[in-house]
């Protein structure tokens, strides 16, 4: 054993514990010579200490958990957080703790550097920016982050370095060894409006949309300039000032060009292989988020090796894949991409901000200079604002959405700087750049100074300025639909008018997206269910699932569902007010009830993704909750339901009943005809003309199919249609919003008036049932019954799992019994079926 | 070219229609000679089949029901002032627009002209109503066989808009779902004053917006 620890004390230290017992003597061995441990051996110990061992991560471990233990402090009071943002909080924490870590050690022993930050913190938050960007909003106004990114920054280096060195050269600053080439350096690196903490501190004031991708795109595309800038002087300064000449100014230029679009271009090349590869990852869903992390940070590492900018990459690799990611990878996945990806963006956002202020506790950084300092931050703001205004001046008369002037104080006031200059000032070689020091503490109260102070002030601001602010609202359907037909009416009007116009270019580049890259880069069954109309559909109706179920959990059961008396048709008719059912009816409870059920579409997904997780609860509270879980998994809607079923027989199998009474109206004359068994039938008839709702339906006459072997035939092909078609993912995904689309139209089709009328349905059907198997077709099968008709099964495959599970789930329901021999040899392969 | 168009509008009419639409004079004059590029008949005025020559158009969802947009009750016909009324419809609200004579005549291109505008494009009846057939249906069913030239006759406009690959079921839901959302008044159909309160917090101004060239 002695043998296998040849290679080094440490690595001896860690076989050591592994194999265990030889070296159990050695406690904090490290440092001690290799064979020590066995001359001091005092037989067997059964713990020891390894402090050295562990030391790293240990203590990267410890400052995530301080870091994080003090997110959760901060949280603790409410008003605190209301007033003060997160990120200065954390720096005057990090001051502490950097204070009590120099008085304990006497020298600073942590602080942020470069490395760390480039390369595991910034790549994180930015890939977090890309991945969640609002496409259309960033594109629709990329014109005018692209003139801030690059005019302004250009703008704010230049003048900010030359201004200071007009100053220096009056000797205001007193004596200090710096050029020109110098100060530009400098001014470079502090022009950049930091997208970190841009993101930190707006994230919180809530300002309107197009004002935050603005301040947001442009932290965000500025990166390049910033790059080229500081690469430029600092070579520059490498070389001496007279040795500069105009081809270097030339190249620099170029360099610029590179540097943005060979980023850019990695981004999407990255993107492009990332949304590929997730199209093939159906059978190793496991891993599918990790692909997501592994090729964008390998866009962010390749553009860094070829010395692109790796902040444009990333950026671009998020906006460019998200659309096809997320409708590839499965929805577990997605969730799974967005919270690590949340987790470790708001962790490295915590972590820099605590270490900026650790970092700053370090004696033997600091040189103060008073005028530098102080002009330092009276030029950046100054011609920030300067800056600003003439651009928008410039763009005002471009744009659509004009920025007014409170938009333009945001702007400049939201000019934030970040960890990005600390990280670059710290870069700086101090045989090259003599003032290091300088530059380095003018960065750091520059930081301070507009995260704490302007991160402060900027909330009372926008609220005294009264900015738009955006608000956070349910999505509407109208909206989305309208919204989409607004783009098209003004495309066309471009069109017509003949000009060439954002909403031309939209239109352009959606029939390309359509017609070729989705086509490439989604798979097949995900590229029919990611229309955004019906993503928002199906939203809609989840919600309304999970209100009415809220509703149910208020009342203290889910009796109101079942019990007749309330309004039996509930359970189906999600959303039509109605007079006699406002009292139960869940449009009536979201209006009602809308901070009790309050959703936004997030909570939502998380809220069913716990539903997913808690599977295996059978408590109560669960089973009310599984009334939206269908999406995923339709059959335990209806198992579960069917194990609460155990008081009253009668009661228990209603609900049961009144579903599949739906269902089988329009088909059951195949089975009713021929099944011995009227007594459902009866039981329905019973039913419905008790609840007399719609007086107007020719009281439940029995539509006739023409033979029970037609029926069975065609159900046949259906199922087998549909394993062809449909492959596990597509179940998944497009299962619950059929299920979900079928409660809407049967809420539809109940609606009081105008559909009800039988000549224009006569009319309509064809129409509408085309794409349908045509044993569904009404016309020509099934007869009279209104309302059978209007509420056609949209899938027996279904129906037919739904039995067996059904029995399986010890439910003793007559109907089911009934039906029971009818039913099992319909029964599909669950998983192949349509829903 | 420019000068060519501006030679053929006469300097009156130009006023008229700068005064009606708002349009600056540039852009009138740009517009007119897009007007008599679009104007293969050269008689002053554009059909239906001039406008179908645009090639974007034929394959915009809404683009047949826009066409029609462009003409007046029972025309064939548009001219160049009709033609720029209805263009006016989308000019943005400019800052001065906003105070000024709140007694005048409405300008085209308020908000609640812009809504009307997308409104008439569902209400192919013209009662006032988009019911759930006008989401679901096309022309065929609802315009006599006469009146329908061309392919308009194919448009469905929910399914032209959230695309191919969704059933019919579904898509009957989504108008169900829809017109629930927006009625209030349970006829099972959107009039205007339900479709503007059902998109009061959408920023239609700047929506049903584009910036004309000058």
């Amino acid at each position: 054993m002695s043998g296998r620890w040849a290679p080094g004390p440490r690595w001896g230290v860690l076989l050591a514990l592994l194999l265990a017992l030889g070296e159990l003597p050695r406690a904090r061995g490290v440092e001690e010579e290799p064979g020590g441990a066995h001359g001091e051996a005092q037989g067997f110990q059964v713990v020891t200490f390894e402090w050295h061992h562990v030391q790293d991560p240990y203590i990267i471990a410890l400052w995530i958990l301080v870091a994080s233990l003090a997110k959760i402090g901060f949280h603790l009071s409410h008003k605190v957080t209301s007033v003060v943002p997160e990120s200065a909080l954390l720096i005057v924490l990090g001051l502490v703790l950097g204070g009590i870590v120099l008085a304990a050690d006497h020298i600073a022993s942590f602080s942020l550097t470069p490395t760390v930050f480039f390369f595991y913190l910034l790549p994180p938050i930015v890939l977090d920016a890309g991945y969640f960007m609002p496409n259309r909003l960033f594109f629709g106004n990329l014109g005018t982050i692209l003139l801030y990114a690059v005019i302004g920054t250009v703008w704010n280096a230049a003048t900010t370095g030359l201004s200071l060195y007009g100053v220096f050269l009056s000797g205001l600053m007193g004596d200090l060894n710096i050029g020109l080439l110098d100060f530009l350096l400098f001014g470079s690196l502090i022009a950049a409006v930091d997208p970190v903490a841009v993101l930190a501190v707006f994230e919180e004031v809530h300002v309107n949309e197009v004002l935050f991708i603005i301040v947001f795109g442009e932290s965000l595309l500025n990166d390049a300039v910033t790059v080229v800038l500081y690469n430029v002087f600092e070579s520059f300064v490498t070389l001496g000032g007279d040795k500069v000449t105009g081809v270097d100014c030339v190249k620099g230029i170029v360099s610029f060009f590179v540097v943005s679009l060979g980023g850019t271009l990695v981004g999407i090349v990255f993107a492009f292989l990332l949304s590929l590869v997730t199209r093939f990852t159906k059978h190793v869903r496991i891993i599918e988020p990790g692909f997501v992390f592994v090729l964008s940070y390998l866009s962010y590492l390749t553009s860094e090796m070829l010395s692109l900018s790796a902040i444009l990459a990333i950026t671009f690799c998020g906006i460019c894949c998200q659309k096809y990611v997320k409708a590839n990878i499965s929805e577990q996945s997605a969730t799974t991409v967005r919270y690590t990806m949340k987790m470790l963006a708001s962790g490295a956002e915590t972590i820099i901000f605590m270490f900026l202020g650790i970092s700053a506790v370090d004696p033997l950084i600091w040189k103060w200079n008073t005028a530098f300092v102080l002009l330092t931050l009276l030029f950046i703001s100054v011609y920030r604002a300067i800056g600003v205004v003439l651009q928008t001046w410039i763009l005002n008369r471009y744009r659509m959405v004009q920025l007014e002037i409170i938009d333009q104080v945001v702007m400049s006031y939201g000019g934030l700087r970040g960890a990005v200059a600390y990280a670059l000032v710290v870069l700086l070689d101090e045989n090259k750049v003599k003032e290091k020091n300088l530059f380095v503490s003018t960065t750091i109260i520059v930081i301070f100074f507009t995260v704490i102070f302007q991160g402060l002030t900027i909330k009372p601001l926008v609220q005294w300025l009264k900015v738009k602010r955006s608000e956070q609202r349910d999505p509407k359907l109208n909206e989305k639909l309208h919204g989409r037909a607004f783009d098209h009416i003004l495309s066309a009007i471009e069109d017509i008018s003949g000009q060439i116009g954002h909403n031309y270019l939209r239109d352009k580049w959606s029939n390309f997206d359509r017609k070729f890259l989705s086509k490439i880069l989604m798979r097949r069954s995900a590229q029919k269910s990611r229309d955004r109309i019906l993503n928002v559909f199906h939203e809609l109706n989840l919600k309304d699932a999970i209100s009415y179920v809220a509703e149910g959990e208020r009342r203290g059961s889910l009796a109101f569902i079942r019990s007749p008396s309330t309004d039996n048709m509930v359970n189906v008719d999600f959303s039509t007010p109605r007079p006699s059912t406002v009292e139960a009816s869940v449009s009536y409870l979201l209006r009602e009830n809308v901070s009790a059920v309050r959703l936004d579409m997030q909570s939502l997904e998380q809220r069913r993704q716990s539903i997913r997780d808690a599977e295996d609860m059978i408590t109560h509270h669960t089973l009310q909750q599984y009334l939206y879980k269908p999406r995923q998994e339709y059959k335990h809607l209806y198992s579960r339901h069917g194990l609460t079923a155990d008081e009253d027989e009668k009661q228990d199998t209603e609900i049961f009943h009144r579903t599949m009474r739906k269902r089988l109206e329009s088909f059951k004359s195949a089975k009713l005809g021929i099944n011995p068994h009227k007594k459902a039938a009866k039981l329905l008839k019973r039913e419905r003309a008790q609840k007399r709702r719609n007086s107007s339906i020719p009281n439940g006459k029995l539509p006739m199919v023409s033979s029970l072997q037609d029926f069975t035939i065609k159900e046949k092909d259906l199922e087998l249609s549909d394993t062809e078609e449909a492959p596990n993912y597509d179940d998944e995904m497009s299962g619950g919003i059929e299920f979900l689309a079928n409660i809407g139209q049967d809420t539809a089709t109940d609606s009081p008036s105008g559909i009800d009328n039988p000549a224009f349905s006569l009319e309509e059907s064809p129409g509408i049932l085309s794409g349908v198997p045509p044993w569904l077709c009404p016309g020509e099968a099934v007869v009279p019954s209104q309302r059978a008709r209007l509420q056609i099964p949209h899938s027996p495959g279904n129906f037919h799992r739904l039995a067996p599970f059904r029995l399986s789930g010890k439910s003793v329901d007559s109907f089911l019994l009934a039906d029971g021999p009818e039913e099992q040899p319909h029964a599909a392969p669950p998983e192949s079926t349509h829903m | 070219m420019g000068s060519r168009a501006s030679t053929l509008l006469r300097d009156e009419e130009l006023e008229e229609i700068k005064k009606e639409t708002g349009f600056s004079h540039s852009q009138i004059t740009r517009l007119y000679s897009r007007f008599t590029s679009l104007d293969k008949g050269e008689n002053g005025t554009l059909s239906r089949e001039d406008f179908q020559r645009i090639p974007e158009l034929a394959i915009n969802p809404l683009g047949d029901r826009i066409i029609n947009a462009f003409f007046p009750e029972g025309e064939d016909q548009v001219n160049f002032r009709g033609f720029m009324r209805t263009l006016a419809h989308f000019r943005p609200i400019e800052d001065n627009e906003k105070s000024k004579d709140v007694n005048g005549p409405e300008p085209l291109n308020s908000r609640s002209n812009k809504l009307h505008f997308a409104f008439r494009l569902y209400d192919l009846d013209k009662d006032d109503k988009i019911s759930r057939d006008e989401l679901l249906q096309g022309k065929a069913q609802l315009l006599p066989v006469e009146d329908r030239g061309g392919r308009l006759g194919q448009c469905k406009v929910l399914r032209m808009m959230v695309g191919v690959n969704i059933s019919d079921e579904q898509l009957g839901s989504i108008a169900d779902r829809t017109i629930q959302e927006a009625d209030q008044d349970g006829d099972s159909a959107i009039s205007f004053t339900e479709f503007v309160k059902v998109l009061e917090k959408v920023d239609v101004e700047q929506k049903m917006s584009i910036r004309f060239l000058h």
